[in-house]
């Protein structure tokens, strides 16, 4: 309605969020680095679900292929662990294209089960120590400090700026996608594919690109949480990380960006808050999604106007 | 299972052969229990075209009251091994049964008028409470079925020696199957809910009430999923909060397997995944053995989505 | 299946050509051996009652079904075991009997979809939004806008899909399909759900679209239309053909009047 308001209050927060650190002590600064993570992935994952509409409950198995790929490459042939991260894209996002070539075209809740088991043989792969190098249950330890420019990264306050960085990255990129011829057709996907392939758009295609980007993006947020953690195990990537991604960017209001950041603050960071019922947390999780699919199932902050997301649509992808 | 039978230091090919049945009863017990928590998905899809993702956690509070009546009630004291089992199971089968009426109230009603990714979202959101409340209840370590109630009287047939309650679950499982195909192609309630799955518009025309239907459904499944939680927890003796999940998928991948929305196709589906499962775990891999039953249901649905005993249907356009 | 009298013989000439097309779900032969041809700059109308069949030619046509057996031609190209998005690129273009449009979308947008694969730029474009993505995305809007204001919806290029009327719901389909510049246009039932103003008005418009030097094959159960639009009609029931020829001739051909008054009143 008002787009110079959306952008004044867009440049607010980012200064807001610019100065944070300089008044938030290093345990605060750490869940807004997390936050800013999630954030990167639930962007990525907002582009499969929110804007192509295709159920993908296995985001954390492109998120371990990118984190695996830039801890190995760091430590064992001692790779700058930023140079790592076109190679973590890509290596995550060919895992997706390879994966999803042949289940992409599956009706929506099939292809959510789909995902769901790739998620877990991934996670199973890397407990098993694939090919002997992923390192079992353990993981993989002594991962590099990112250096730039000579400085080490290494206080919460860098990272910060480096995560929020890349955030801030993403959104430029993607809003510019969203428009697009590309952004488009992933639009006409989710709101019926049988008329967009039936308008000459190659509907295969777009959901395999889709995945590919999105899986490409997940890998390179891997290569950021190798790089702050410096140990990283299976146990980071389990099926209930897919499962709090999905939840932001339904939360949030699939396709819509602004949405998607206020969900990944209020996922990750409301139970930092309240880390005296840390134990209830997936509980309020559950009742959370229960509620709002009656009381408001297009979400939180839903994208507007023509850009609307439409669950109505995503259900036709779901089958008859 | 395979820890429990070791590797014959000689190779004998009678040891083999035990293995090998060892191995396929084991599974066929395994898969009696996945095809009973299959049917609860199945039938929750025929009616709804909705995975009904909580009906594993429904399974885990199957394993978790029949644990608490267990002991609390001393059921086997006070009955006998046989009738204190029988009483338990059904008493286990009522209570969750009424559990998944309520969560059919509560989760799925509401958004029976809405797009289908809601119910999706809902049932994913019903499961992840379920479990939680579990785990706020009993704690998250791993809660033990008491040793001493079971015999463990093992039975020789034809020269095998099985564990009782693996005979007594392949048996069980495989009645119960038999008397709900029975009741849904027998009875009138049977056809009632048949019709309802081919066309909910059209069964209410027929003065069918759809509503009862789908109650009905979620009263059947939940009672069969629940006591196959408890057998669950009488074979292993060990159980989780989060069982309900793993054991989930696998029962909805044998409903997959046999093709999804049809009864006996999720007999079949969960019989034969049992016994992949069980097999592969002995003769390829035991870590990988939860990979075996996901790489099945990805190799399904690639090859033919509509399951072994499916039915092709084009898609309107 | 029948060989009907005025039997026209698949030609070069020809634009499509279907040679004894069937197609069968399960057990049911939704489509028989059916054989006819459209010449180019025609307009064909495909008729029958309810469940002869037509919709299923169309999806066969534009490869959402594949037929079991017979061949479909397009200037000389054969369709079978093509994907729909090939087909259309040929030069088909196609509205559905129950409008699909992309709901909620505006109808500029809508209008885009067709001008999509003569566009250029993929993911790296979009996302650095260049020069050249800039130029292709105006040229596509003045197209797509052209295409709106040829139907009458110039000015509603803004509005959301799903609060269109349902008249303008149909035009915005047939918009989308002319943005992707076909040689033919498959029209199913575009007058279903309109009322006489708007019928006539699109009878209008399907004489634009001819005019332009587009080939037309539709089906509609307004015989008024029908009538007056086509050059050439073929019948169907039960999945064959059971006629074809000039409106004349088949209003007066015994099976077809059989077909129609053992079954609706239409004709």
């Amino acid at each position: 309605m008002k787009p110079r308001l959306d952008w004044i209050g867009a440049g607010l927060f980012a200064a807001l969020l610019a100065v944070a650190p300089l008044f938030l002590n290093a345990y605060q600064v750490d869940v807004l680095n997390s936050i800013g993570l999630y954030a990167l992935l639930a962007l990525g994952l907002n582009l499969i679900l929110g804007e192509a509409g295709l159920f993908n409950m296995g985001h954390a198995a492109f998120y371990a292929m990118g984190a695996y790929t830039a801890a190995i490459l760091n430590t064992r042939y001692q790779i700058p662990i930023l140079w790592t991260l076109p190679l973590s894209g890509l290596v995550a996002g060919a895992f997706a294209l390879a994966v999803a070539r042949p289940v992409v075209h599956l009706r929506g809740d099939y292809l959510l089960i789909v995902t769901i088991g790739v998620g877990e043989i991934v996670r199973i792969a890397l407990v098993n120590d694939v090919f002997g190098i992923t390192g079992g249950a353990n993981g993989i330890f002594g991962i590099n400090r990112p250096r730039v420019f000579g400085y080490i990264i290494r206080r919460p306050e860098d990272f910060f700026y480096l995560i929020w960085g890349c955030v801030a990255l993403t959104i430029f990129l993607f809003l510019r996608l969203k428009r697009s011829r590309f952004g488009r057709a992933l639009n006409y996907l989710r709101e019926d594919a049988t008329a967009a392939e039936g308008s000459g758009i190659n509907t295969d295609y777009y959901k395999l690109a889709v995945f590919g980007l999105g899986a490409a993006w997940a890998g390179m947020a891997g290569t950021l949480f190798a790089a702050k953690m410096t140990i990283i195990s299976p146990e980071s990537f389990s099926f209930w990380e897919s499962v709090v991604l999905f939840m932001i960017v339904i939360l949030g209001g699939a396709g819509s960006i602004p949405g998607v950041l206020l969900a990944a603050f209020l996922v990750v960071g409301l139970p930092e808050l309240f880390r005296e019922f840390a134990g209830a947390r997936m509980l309020v999780f559950g009742l959370v999604m229960m509620v709002m699919m009656v009381v408001r199932p297009q979400g939180l902050w839903p994208a507007r106007g023509h850009q609307g997301f439409s669950l109505a649509a995503l259900a036709r992808a779901v089958g008859p | 299972m395979s820890q429990f039978f070791p590797f014959p230091a000689t190779l004998n090919l009678a040891n083999l052969v035990e293995e090998f049945f060892q191995q396929l009863t084991n599974g066929l017990a395994v898969g009696g229990i996945y095809a009973l928590i299959a049917l609860g998905y199945t039938m929750v899809y025929g009616v709804l075209k909705l995975i009904n993702f909580a009906h594993g956690d429904l399974f885990t509070y199957g394993a978790y009251l029949g644990l608490t009546l267990l002991t609390s009630l001393a059921l086997t004291d006070r009955l006998g091994f046989a009738l204190g089992v029988l009483v338990l199971a059904l008493m286990v089968m009522g209570l969750v049964a009424v559990l998944g009426a309520i969560l059919e109230r509560a989760a799925y009603r509401p958004l029976r008028q809405s797009p289908r990714l809601s119910a999706v979202v809902s049932a994913l959101g019903a499961s992840i409470f379920l479990q939680n409340t579990l785990m706020l209840i009993y704690g998250a370590r791993f809660q033990v079925y008491p040793e001493n109630i079971l015999p463990a009287t093992t039975l020789n047939i034809f020269g095998l020696y099985l564990p009782l309650m693996r005979v007594l679950i392949v048996l069980a499982s495989v009645l119960m199957m038999v008397a709900l195909y029975l009741f849904i192609q027998k009875t009138k309630i049977g056809t009632a809910i048949r019709a309802a799955a081919i066309d909910q518009d059209a069964a209410r025309l027929m003065g069918i009430d759809v509503n009862r239907v789908i109650m009905l459904v979620f009263l059947v499944g939940p009672a069969l999923g629940g006591v196959a939680g408890l057998m669950v927890g009488l074979y292993y003796g060990q159980i989780n909060f989060t069982m309900g999940w793993v054991y989930g998928m696998k029962a909805f991948t044998a409903a997959i397997l046999g093709g999804i929305g049809n009864i006996p196709g999720a007999m079949v589906g969960g019989l034969l995944l049992g016994v992949i499962e069980a097999l592969g775990a002995a003769y390829i891999s035991i870590a990988w053995k939860d990979a075996i039953a996901f790489c099945v249901l990805i190799l399904i649905l690639i090859v033919r989505p509509t399951g072994l005993l499916g039915e092709r249907v084009a898609d309107k356009v | 299946m029948s060989a009907a009298d005025g039997a026209i013989a698949p030609t070069e000439s020809a634009l499509l050509t279907l040679r004894e097309v069937t197609k069968s779900f399960g057990g049911l032969t939704a489509v028989n051996g059916v054989s006819f041809a459209v010449g180019e700059g025609a307009v064909v109308g495909l008729i029958g009652p309810n469940g002869a069949g037509k919709t299923t030619v169309f999806n066969l046509i534009t490869g959402n079904y594949q037929p079991n057996h017979g061949d479909i031609h397009f200037t000389g190209q054969r369709l079978n075991g093509l994907r729909t998005h090939r087909i259309i690129m040929l030069g088909i273009a196609r509205t559905f009997q129950n409008i699909r449009l992309f709901q909620q979308l505006t109808v500029l947008e809508n209008a885009l979809a067709g001008c999509h694969y003569r566009m250029s730029g993929g993911i790296l474009a979009g996302m650095l939004w260049l020069p050249t993505q800039r130029r292709v995305e105006k040229a596509a809007v003045e197209r797509a806008v052209q295409e709106l204001e040829f139907v009458g919806l110039g000015q509603q290029t803004l509005t959301v899909a799903k609060n269109l009327s349902y008249g303008d719901q149909r035009r915005l389909e047939i918009a989308r399909a002319l943005a992707t510049q076909p040689r033919l246009l498959i029209l199913d039932e575009p007058a279903g759900g309109m009322n006489e103003q708007e019928t006539e008005a699109l009878i209008g418009l399907i004489e634009q679209i001819r005019a332009r030097g587009i080939t037309i094959l539709l089906i509609e159960h307004d015989m008024r239309l029908v009538m007056r639009a086509c050059e050439k009609l073929v019948v169907l029931e039960h999945g064959g053909k059971i006629a074809e020829g000039s409106p004349e001739q088949v209003r007066s051909d015994p099976r077809v009047i059989e077909a129609y008054l053992g079954t609706e009143d239409e004709v």
